[in-house]
């Protein structure tokens, strides 16, 4: 069942909604109803679902109504028509004091500009939601560093939001949304007021934490390449409305109507891959338990001229080419050691293809993944054309993964 | 310009004052608490040696205004100076005054700022009044003041505080209005009541804006203890009003002055809370 259900979602700011809002059922647009009644359609008749654990990406650019949105999700706003059902019940209907609680509990925003409370430590801002809940100051005080501790920002718990910076600003009001462990995160375009680099490093930090924390998370952006990287579902939204919910790929391959086309054609798919989407897995042997001739057998087999060398913790070595190889069976030597090429490029997994292409046409083999010393993957030159090309790549099973999963 | 006879606007005014002193028993009430109030800052304060509230007001300028040495040698020196004079009871008067003034001010100013901010048709309604108290000429309050409390402190509290009050209400109210709407809307998002809202949000983002309407109440407070001499209001006002009367221009200027030195001990200290951090 689906977390979060909305249906017919609408808000009319201005005087006159309830003539708007026929206006908008007689199927008016939105400049037509401004010009009519003085009234601004926010958000047009918006439904949708969100599944549970999902990163639910709404992007659309400003005045699209995506921030509209979100805050009709949590009821900042007060919406004109439609419904929220969270876990069954009506959230654009309850009474305050219910709302209350699902603001407590249920969930929690992150905000573009922050929004912390700049007269108050690091650790009391996080401590904000617990402490109007009336949980114990040392009980809150544990759970806001544990909080902190999530967000890389351990030590930080006596300063001021003023002495930090933009990102770990940022990462104060992410650990503050954290802290009532709400199922549902709600993030205004939480990273845009953030400069490129630091963005990414949130974004990863992000996608990391949701592995663990596998909370419900809304996420607000103007920015598609955001979107396509942390999103699991995107929603466009355009004039108020929804224009079409998608998973990247679908988004990416099709477009529902011209606005996502044009949307989406400028996207670079070689900003938005990074070498662990386009990676396939390599041949190794284990050099501490395989010798030359399983080496030159797994060569043969898989009608490659060079395999790659790790050790039990699958940490690279290098590579043995199948010419030294057979000279070591010639002279049956037990060990690949004395013939490791270890001059080899390699790249991070998170690497943007952009970043490699270079490397990897001036390179006569594959460029290995590496992340702390271990082998993830492979990149050759195929795989990679066809990731740019538009196409998965899923070579025969052997290989890993497709664009943004 | 006969065409119309004139308004006779100051016999409804003087009818309005007569029928308001019916409810005297009201007026009786409040005048009992002020005079309570006055008397219990003037016997305590007064009963404070001289040399110990020197002593006192130094280091806490020192300890709160910023460190400066140089204000806190010009504080002591102003002090001494008021005390040398022979001033020392007519300070504490004055003192009093201003502190009893401010403090009705802030306890009737700070809420009703609060509710501006909160209902725009308020801010409406109460914003021409508040242009009204301080526009109008302050001896003109005098009047209805002794009509209603008779001679001595308690009018001249009561028109200090009409007179003085309309800062702390407007700042108050500014003060919360200019919280950004992203921090309220994180209030809200995180479930806070409109109780918890107001004490741990808006009034402590305010903070700075409602300190500095505080500062000008006390200091509009004090601008009116010469006004408020003239109804018998005792204190360094009265010094200065006596010299006026006599044409003693050496004794009004050292009641003067030291009603400066006051102004800027006030003045500094009110300043220093509103910057430092909680």
């Amino acid at each position: 069942m689906a977390k979060i259900k909305v249906e017919g979602l609408t808000k009319i700011f201005g005087k006159k909604s309830k003539k708007a809002l026929e206006l908008l059922n007689e199927g008016r647009t939105k400049d037509e109803i401004l010009h009519e009644t003085g009234c601004t359609v926010g958000v047009n008749q918006a439904s949708f679902e969100v599944e549970e654990g999902e990163i639910f990406v709404i992007m659309g650019l400003s005045g699209s109504g995506k921030s509209t949105l979100v805050r009709l999700l949590n009821r900042l706003i007060q919406p004109t028509k439609g419904s929220v059902h969270l876990d069954g019940k009506d959230l654009a209907t309850m009474d305050e004091k219910t709302l209350r609680e699902v603001r407590r509990k249920d969930m929690s925003m992150v905000f573009q500009k922050f929004g912390l409370f700049p007269y108050r430590t690091v650790v009391s801002n996080v401590e904000y939601g617990l402490e109007i809940q009336g949980v114990p100051r040392d009980e809150r005080y544990e759970q806001a560093k544990k909080s902190l501790e999530l967000v890389g920002l351990k030590g930080y718990e006596t300063k001021y939001p003023d002495e930090l910076s933009g990102g770990m600003q940022q990462r104060v009001g992410l650990a503050r949304a954290l802290a009532n462990d709400p199922e549902i995160l709600l993030m205004d375009e939480a990273f845009s007021a953030l400069d490129p680099l630091i963005r990414k490093d949130m974004q990863d930090e992000l996608l990391d934490l949701q592995t663990s924390m596998k909370k419900t998370i809304i996420f607000i952006t103007h920015d598609l390449d955001e979107a396509l990287r942390i999103g699991d579902r995107i929603t466009i939204m355009k004039d108020g409305a929804i224009v079409q919910v998608g998973t990247p790929e679908e988004i990416l391959t099709n477009p529902e109507n011209d606005y996502v086309e044009k949307f989406v054609e400028d996207v670079d798919r070689s900003k938005v891959y990074t070498a662990s989407n386009v990676m396939i897995r390599p041949e190794t042997v284990n050099i501490e338990k395989e010798g030359p001739r399983v080496a030159l057998k797994r060569m043969r087999d898989s009608k490659i001229s060079s395999i790659y060398v790790v050790n039990r913790n699958r940490e690279l070595l290098g590579i043995a080419h199948a010419s030294d190889v057979s000279k070591l069976v010639n002279d049956e030597k037990e060990s690949l050691e004395d013939i490791i090429d270890k001059d080899i490029p390699q790249v991070d997994p998170n690497t943007p293809v952009n970043d490699f292409i270079e490397l990897l046409t001036s390179s006569s083999v594959p460029l290995a993944v590496v992340e702390d010393e271990k082998l993830k993957g492979i990149i050759i030159r195929g795989s990679l054309l066809s990731a740019l090309t538009g196409n998965e790549v899923n070579l025969d099973g052997s290989v890993s993964t497709d664009s943004t999963s | 310009m006969d065409l119309f006879p004139p308004i006779p606007l100051a016999e409804w005014i003087d009818d309005f004052v007569d029928w308001l002193t019916n409810a005297a028993f009201l007026f009786d009430g409040i005048e009992g608490i002020i005079s309570a109030v006055l008397t219990i800052l003037t016997s305590s304060l007064g009963v404070i040696p001289e040399w110990i509230f020197i002593v006192a007001l130094t280091v806490l300028t020192y300890t709160f205004a910023g460190r400066s040495p140089s204000l806190t040698i010009a504080v002591l020196a102003g002090l001494l100076l008021i005390d040398n004079l022979q001033f020392w009871d007519d300070m504490i008067l004055t003192l009093s005054l201003v502190i009893a003034s401010t403090v009705i001010s802030i306890l009737i100013g700070v809420p009703v700022g609060i509710w501006m901010a909160k209902n725009s048709v308020m801010e409406q309604i109460i914003k021409p009044v508040l242009d009204f108290m301080q526009t109008m000429p302050a001896f003109v309050y005098l009047i209805p003041a002794v009509a209603f409390f008779g001679i001595g402190m308690e009018p001249g509290v009561v028109a200090s505080v009409i007179f003085a009050m309309p800062p702390t209400i407007r700042l108050t109210n500014l003060g919360i209005r200019q919280v950004s709407t992203e921090v309220i809307e994180a209030a809200d998002a995180f479930g806070s009541t409109g109780a918890q809202k107001l004490f741990k949000v808006q009034l402590p983002m305010a903070k700075t804006t409602i300190m500095a309407g505080i500062n000008q109440t006390i200091m509009l407070a004090l601008s009116m203890v010469v006004i408020a001499s003239m109804i018998g209001a005792s204190g360094l006002g009265q010094q200065v009003y006596y010299a006026v009367g006599r044409n003693q221009a050496g004794a009004g200027f050292e009641a003067g002055i030291a009603i400066v030195i006051l102004a800027i001990i006030l003045d500094r200290l009110t300043q220093s809370f509103g910057q430092s951090r909680k």
